[in-house]
């Protein structure tokens, strides 16, 4: 797929910092249409902050970020959001009074120019019913379980209809049939054409659906590229895998 | 049209036949009695569905009021005065909006709350056309007679609560409702699925103003006379939470409900309890607020439909 590369998002030194934190440092990357990028790296690392970012919830100190040809280093997260660039959080963020129905139907609204609502709550259930959460239309969030919580997260960012997908950590919690069934999904994403960036501590899922790997430490890009090159960079290795993780790796070829 | 929207239409429409029963007081308790439900209304749309706690009222409600007064004074006929004082609210209370919705919580409370203070020395020490603390007198409207002039403006605040009560309606099944709803729930996710928080908040602020501020402009014609400690009086902030929370936060019914039985329990005790009044009051609101936590509108789904909230 990387042989036609087209460019849709790309980011140049950009650094952020929290009064004294250096949260990113000079991150230089970019991110071609159709691919999947998985974004790994230790705890802190700077993977939400990176997403944060370009989002323009935490806008860049310095450093550009272009979108879709635009500059879109200081626009406010809701433009960001009208541009085509959606977001699934780590930590869930339904509106939980609503139905699931209705969480999905305001992602619709409101990243639609002239949506009404009655077309939004129709245009939701298609969303609803491909995560598979069609029989919980009409349930509260709030009384949905994590798993559930997380594809209607899903089913939300998709319905702002986005041409970059960030999917911040959606297998965090989720136990191992789970973790299947989320993974089928971003397949079917990916191969529907969504440009994704996935933020996934778990490297079997990374791999399994990865197209290109990023590592961030310490606020820093310290690599990018195959998965199978970037799992045996000596420097991933430290700061991230651990020996253990490589030895294993090495051992099954 | 839906049945809570339709019973609040239904009890708007009875109390316009108050006239028919009641003499001067009832006619002015009754004056009253629509003045604290638009209140209350005004205050559920950036309250109660936007869930921002807004201290502000008394604000608008004395800056409405002194416009109007000073229009009136220069000789601008009462329609015209009242509509021009709802319109320089709403675009007072959108501006201020964008810069003071930026705070939450507990720290927006303070801030709206101390518009009321701003408002209040600005008029005070603008002597030249507000007469400072001194006041300010108002032409007499019609002088036909005082129970004319009270079935007047008893229409008048009538007429406003049933523009305010529809208005309400209209925004709460609206996008900006279910906007303004969504940023209740959770601001953060409201933004990232593209709505402009900003813009939505303010135009909410805007709408909860500027009734406040029309009905404002009814009262200093209705009264003749005002000043800055009488309209920027910080209870007219403090009562409509009173009512929406007595009423039942969000619901338009609830809080309309929650101002008429806050006023008739402020006559009642008063009447009965001159001493002691704002004691017996205070302790009944928060007899109130402890046994029915979601307010009157939640006596509804117990008593008469018993629907099951979370099935």
């Amino acid at each position: 797929m990387s042989e036609i590369r087209h460019e849709i998002l790309h980011l140049s030194n950009v650094s952020r910092h929290f009064s004294g934190l250096q949260a990113l440092r000079d991150v230089t990357i970019s991110v071609n249409k159709g691919e999947v990028l998985g974004l790994i790296g230790p705890n802190g690392a700077g993977k939400t902050t990176l997403v944060n970012t370009i989002c323009g919830v935490t806008p860049a100190s310095s450093g550009v970020v272009t979108f879709d040809g635009k500059d879109i280093t200081r626009v406010k997260t809701y433009q960001a959001a009208r541009l085509g660039l959606s977001r699934t959080f780590q930590i869930v963020q339904p509106f939980a009074e609503f139905t699931a129905l209705d969480n999905v139907a305001a992602a619709a609204l409101f990243s639609q120019p002239g949506e009404s609502l009655r077309s939004a709550r129709e245009e939701a259930r298609a969303h609803l019913a491909f995560v598979g959460l069609d029989a919980q239309a009409n349930q509260s969030a709030a009384t949905l379980t994590l798993a559930m919580r997380k594809r209607l997260e899903l089913a939300k960012a998709l319905a702002m209809k986005p041409k970059l997908l960030f999917l911040d950590e959606v297998n965090a919690g989720l136990n191992s049939a789970e973790v299947e069934r989320a993974t089928k999904l971003i397949h079917q994403l990916a191969a529907g054409g969504i440009t994704i960036v996935m933020i996934e501590h778990l490297m079997k899922v990374v791999l399994n659906v990865c197209t290109r790997i990023a590592v961030l430490h310490n606020g820093q890009l310290i690599a990018d590229g195959q998965p199978r090159d970037v799992i045996k960079n000596p420097a991933v290795v430290d700061a991230y895998l651990g020996q253990q993780y490589a030895q294993r790796n090495a051992a099954r070829g | 049209m839906t049945r809570v929207n339709l019973a609040l239409l239904i009890l708007i429409a009875c109390v316009a036949s108050l006239p028919l029963f009641g003499g001067a007081y009832a006619l002015r308790i009754g004056t009253i009695a629509c003045m604290y439900a638009i209140f209350a209304l005004s205050w559920n749309i950036v309250g109660g569905f936007a869930g921002y706690p807004s201290f502000a009222t008394a604000a608008f409600f004395g800056f409405g009021a002194y416009a109007t007064a000073i229009l009136l004074n220069k000789g601008v006929p009462l329609t015209v005065a009242v509509i021009g004082s709802l319109v320089m609210c709403f675009l007072l209370a959108a501006a201020l909006g964008t810069v003071l919705l930026r705070l939450r919580g507990h720290y927006f409370a303070i801030a709206s709350l101390s518009l009321v203070e701003v408002f209040r020395e600005l008029v005070n020490n603008a002597t030249d056309l507000t007469g400072g603390g001194m006041g300010l007198n108002i032409p007499l409207a019609s002088g036909s007679g005082i129970l004319a002039d009270a079935t007047f403006f008893f229409y008048a605040m009538w007429g406003l609560l049933l523009i305010t009560a529809a208005v309400v309606m209209i925004v709460s099944a609206s996008k900006l409702g279910f906007g303004l709803n969504c940023i209740r729930q959770n601001e953060t996710a409201s933004n990232m699925v593209g709505l402009n928080s900003t813009l939505y908040k303010s135009v909410a602020f805007g709408l909860s103003a500027c009734f406040v501020g029309a009905a404002g402009g009814i009262y200093a014609a209705w009264v003749h006379y005002i000043d800055p400690s009488d309209v920027f009086d910080i209870l007219y902030s403090v009562k409509p939470i009173v009512m929406a929370l007595m009423g039942g936060l969000g619901s338009p019914l609830g809080v309309f409900c929650g101002a008429f039985v806050y006023l008739g329990l402020e006559e009642v005790v008063w009447r009965n309890y001159i001493q002691i009044h704002s004691g017996v009051l205070g302790v009944l609101i928060i007899m109130l607020l402890l046994f029915l936590p979601h307010g009157l509108i939640s006596l509804r789904s117990g008593m008469f439909w018993r629907t099951a909230k979370h099935v």
